[in-house]
């Protein structure tokens, strides 16, 4: 048999095999970060277990000219340095591909292939005759490789060492010994093997000013920029970075330079419970805060969710979606919580979602929430996901205006209630459903009132008459309209040619399916494209979706939640919108929208009667 | 439903030192059942803030979900309330007080509302010594729902609908001293003369302050074999002795026996006179708090009174180093790092 070896330039995708708690992370980080540097777009994925040490845990990195940071599915080149998971990390190596390994122990013959070029590099035997301490040989170990690679694939080294030097800035005693590990790895290769491999990589412009940023750090970022004094939480992954960069920029920035006192306060609760209700507690009193969350934590939060809907409490939730339900996959991503955050809590409620699809709008829409959530009064639910927010993804720069100012939304000062202003805190004045509140201490006697979950009237009194707690609902409804007016409208791409056809998606879909529609359009198949940024949809958003015969619905869960909501809300039938789905915890690629769509388009609804022929499709559509 | 009171007063209704007559501090008419104890609490809340010279407005009073947390309407209408979720009063208190540390924070709940589903949030907010006065109306059962055993209800203790209760009871006060709560006391509905002063105290401690007053549901657990009935309470109360709070700037004019009496002044300048009764029991020392209440609990009695006050108290603001402003009226220029350092960031991250 001939092997035709996979050969590319600055376009692949690479998948490395690791063994949780080794360090391996910083080296594969390393690794990314230096193809960035030469222009060449990158678009890393954590593959890890829900464990602190010893189970198997993945890096992969698309590696991609054009710029499409979706996940391709497939993987060209395997550096497998775990030995629980080789016989996996080889059989899914693509034909052609290239399987890298440590072959001071030779690899098992029962797994070789003849198909894909097998590559050994002694790692273990250089890392024993390098250092004596077992702990640097396991660290070291992660770093030869790296340097390993740079040759195979004829990295810029120079890239390489500048990165190390600015990674341990000022600390000489550690930036030698891992150059020194760098040049370990790419010497034994140059002396011992051919290379370039058939992949290799060169500088490239393709990055701009772009950074590589995890969304949860922008989204600390986005509540710290955004004026957040307090957050309160309860540790669940994967959104517990969320709190950790926000203190990490609070203690840069927030401490009072000549009291050393601290501009915010940070509360890890007992629960989630706890962790929203002083969310609320604090909104109540006129301090910007938020709480971040993963699904579990949203269900625990849904009753106060619908305490600050009724009661009209500025609330800001940061919920990073993991695969469910129950405790699920806690370390996939998913995008599984729509209908749940949607209506979140008993009775009638609709609670406001965005969707941000990079850092960046993790960042934009981070800050915004506050503002919308004192604005509108009500709870803003942040809807990122595992994906986004735990790896790092190429994104546009960070940006301040400086001039902005905060909308702190409709607050009566003790001036305007001294002047006599009417006060009623569910009175609506400006006929936009929006009413004024008051924080507590604003006047010795105007202003106070009694929040409660309970019905009300619009003085804020108790009431069980059914037509002032039928007014207030419907007022309710009407600020929805209002609410509408305020968030982030959606972005439509049209194909250039005539299309009754079209794409929805939202949040980490946008890459793999902006990817998929190229992919599509080569082929002569033209689809208008919507990603839509928001809960309550956009008028535009129905428009779009009137406009076209047939629009799939791509998201990343099972029961096509997104969809459910669009017909909940506009009443579109099923036919209209079909789904395009994945669900099994890793994010969704571009191959496989591409699949499912032209299986739609090619009418193939009917199952085949064989099931074994079923059982195929279903796995191919993976 | 919640009326509203008449507004007339009489003119000569005497002032306190900001001019505001007791009326100023009521709330509206009770709903509550004609003799509730929360009631009398209610009224002790308003004598003791009246007395204390607080401005209504300073004072947020906040709650979660049954008849103790109805309360709040009843009292400080001058004030912001916030009835919350059940048992989860704790924690939108907790948000409130970070938010702004210049108000007094007054929690008032009932023993269902702590002891069962709040049971978590009350032992973090003891834990996290959060500056406030936090009041349980403990009647030993719920109300609201007609009457069922609560957490609290003593062993075989009976209610109206005449089974004794088969499960053991929680104490409040033991559950906050070992929570780490710094200021723990004991009261009964029907003793003004004690609740007053302590509410004082509680009011005056910087840190968390439990105060777990017994008050008798009249309708649903008055009956003779009842624990917390009435009669049951005042036959079988011991107090740690009596309290006198004494603000800052009033002056003393009241003779005290020497001897007797034992003086310690709060962190605002006010003092409390104690005069002790129990000789064994010394309320600034926790260890010698947890054996009194174990002793008066095998003895079947209930201990009322100041059981433990820790003078050396940090609370929550004093722990996490917040500003001395409060962060509700922190703004952008407070705030926002501006785009120069966002400028440095995304340097960092190529």
């Amino acid at each position: 048999m001939i092997m035709k070896r996979i050969e590319s330039v600055n376009d692949f995708v690479i998948k490395f095999a690791n063994v949780n708690g080794t360090g391996s992370a910083s080296a594969n980080n390393l690794f990314a970060k230096a193809l960035f540097r030469m222009g060449i777009p990158v678009s890393p994925k954590n593959i890890f277990p829900s464990n602190i040490q010893g189970l198997p845990t993945w890096y992969e990195v698309r590696v991609n000219d054009k710029g499409y940071l979706g996940r391709r599915g497939g993987i060209d080149i395997a550096l497998s340095v775990n030995p629980q998971s080789m016989a996996q990390d080889i059989r899914e190596v693509l034909p052609g591909g290239y399987f890298i390994y440590d072959d001071t122990k030779p690899l098992d013959l029962r797994l070789h292939r003849d198909d894909i070029s097998i590559i050994g590099v002694p790692l273990t035997r250089i890392c024993n005759e390098q250092y004596d301490d077992p702990r640097q040989r396991q660290l070291f170990k992660n770093v030869i490789y790296v340097g390993a690679l740079a040759a195979l694939l004829d990295m810029d080294f120079k890239v390489l060492t500048g990165l190390v030097e600015d990674q341990f800035k000022g600390k000489k005693n550690l930036v030698l010994p891992n150059i020194h590990a760098l040049e370990l790895g790419h010497q034994y290769v140059r002396n011992h093997l051919d290379c370039p491999i058939g992949i290799r990589v060169e500088k490239s412009d393709m990055v701009g000013d772009k950074i590589l940023l995890d969304g949860n750090t922008a989204l600390g970022l986005g509540a710290l920029y955004g004026g957040a004094t307090v957050a309160a939480w309860y540790p669940i992954t994967p959104s517990t970075s969320v709190v950790d960069a926000f203190e990490k920029y609070a203690k840069r920035v927030r401490i009072d330079p000549g009291t050393g006192r601290r501009n915010y306060a940070i509360v890890q609760a007992e629960d989630e419970l706890a962790a929203i209700g002083m969310a609320i507690g604090a909104s109540w009193n006129g301090a910007r805060s938020f709480t971040a969350t993963s699904g579990p934590g949203v269900s625990l939060m849904s009753e106060f969710l619908g305490l600050a809907y009724f009661a009209e409490i500025p609330t800001v939730l940061f919920n990073v979606q993991r695969a469910g339900p129950s405790t699920g996959m806690p370390t996939r991503t998913q995008q599984s919580d729509i209908l749940a955050c949607a209506y979140a809590s008993h009775g009638d409620t609709k609670q406001v979602l965005l969707f941000p699809s990079t850092p960046r709008e993790c960042f934009d829409f981070g800050a915004l929430s506050f503002d919308l959530a004192e604005r509108l009064q009500t709870p803003i639910i942040l809807m990122t996901d595992l994906d986004l927010g735990m790896n790092d993804n190429m994104s546009e720069p960070l940006e301040w205006d400086d001039e902005r100012k905060y909308d702190r939304g409709k607050v009566l000062t003790a001036e305007q209630l001294e002047a006599g202003v009417e006060f009623g805190r569910y009175l609506d004045v400006d006929g936009d459903a929006i009413c004024y509140r008051t924080y507590p201490g604003t006047h010795p006697t105007k202003g106070a009132f009694f929040t409660r979950g309970t019905s009300r009237n619009e003085y804020a009194i108790y009431t069980e008459k059914g037509e002032e707690y039928e007014a207030n609902m419907l007022r309710l409804l009407r600020k929805w309209d209002t609410i509408n007016e305020y968030v982030p409208a959606p972005i439509i791409v049209d194909s250039g040619v005539e299309t009754d056809t079209a794409v929805l998606y939202f949040g980490t879909s946008e890459e793999a399916a902006r990817e998929a529609l190229d992919y599509l359009s080569d082929e002569g198949i033209h689809l208008n494209a919507m990603r839509v940024r928001a809960f309550p949809f956009n008028k535009q958003v129905q428009e779009f979706i009137e406009r076209h015969k047939q629009v799939f619905v791509i998201e990343q869960n099972r029961d096509a939640q997104l969809r459910t909501l669009l017909m909940a809300e506009f009443e579109f039938g099923p036919d209209k919108l079909k789904s395009v789905l994945c669900f099994d915890g890793t994010p969704i690629s571009a191959r496989n929208i591409r699949k499912q769509i032209k299986k739609h388009l090619n009418g193939d609804n009917v199952l085949p009667l064989h099931r074994n022929t079923a059982l195929l499709r279903a796995g191919e559509s993976r | 439903m919640s009326y509203q009171l008449p507004k007339f007063r009489h003119p000569e209704l005497p002032v306190n030192d900001l001019g505001y007559t007791k009326a100023d501090y009521e709330g509206a008419i009770s709903t509550l059942c004609a003799g509730c104890g929360h009631d009398s609490i209610s009224g002790a809340i308003v004598r003791a803030c009246h007395e204390l010279s607080i401005e209504p407005h300073k004072i947020a009073k906040l709650s979660g979900i049954g008849c103790s947390s109805k309360a709040p309407t009843y009292f400080l209408g001058n004030s912001h309330g916030f009835n919350s979720v059940h048992g989860r009063m704790p924690s939108v208190v907790t948000g409130a007080a970070l938010a702004n540390r210049d108000l007094l924070y007054m929690g008032v709940s009932g023993d269902g509302d702590t002891a069962s589903i709040g049971m978590g949030q009350f032992a973090h907010v003891a834990r996290r010594n959060l500056n406030m006065v936090y009041i349980v109306m403990n009647n030993g059962c719920y109300g609201l729902t007609k009457g069922q055993d609560s957490a609290t209800a003593d062993r075989g203790s009976a209610s109206k609908k005449g089974d004794p209760n088969i499960y053991s009871a929680i104490d409040l006060c033991g559950t906050a001293l070992q929570m780490g709560a710094t200021f723990v006391a004991r009261s009964f509905s029907g003793d003004k003369e004690q609740l007053v002063p302590l509410i004082k105290a509680a009011i005056s401690h910087r840190g968390f302050a439990l105060i777990d007053v017994v008050s008798p549901c009249v309708t649903f657990n008055n009956n003779a074999k009842s624990t917390k009935s009435y009669e049951f309470v005042r036959e079988h109360s011991e107090a740690t002795g009596t309290i006198d709070f004494v603000p800052m700037h009033k002056e003393i004019t009241t003779e005290y026996q020497p001897g007797h009496s034992h003086e310690v002044t709060l962190h605002n300048g006010s003092s409390i006179r104690l005069y002790k009764v129990d000789e064994s029991l010394n309320p600034f020392d926790r260890r010698s708090a947890i054996n009194a209440l174990e002793e008066h609990r095998c003895s079947g009695n209930i201990l009322t009174g100041l059981i433990y006050m820790n003078m050396d108290s940090r609370d929550l603001h004093e722990v996490l180093e917040t500003s001395q402003r409060p962060l509700n009226a922190l703004d952008e220029s407070d705030l926002c790092p501006g785009n120069k350092m966002l400028l440095n960031i995304n340097a960092s991250l190529r």
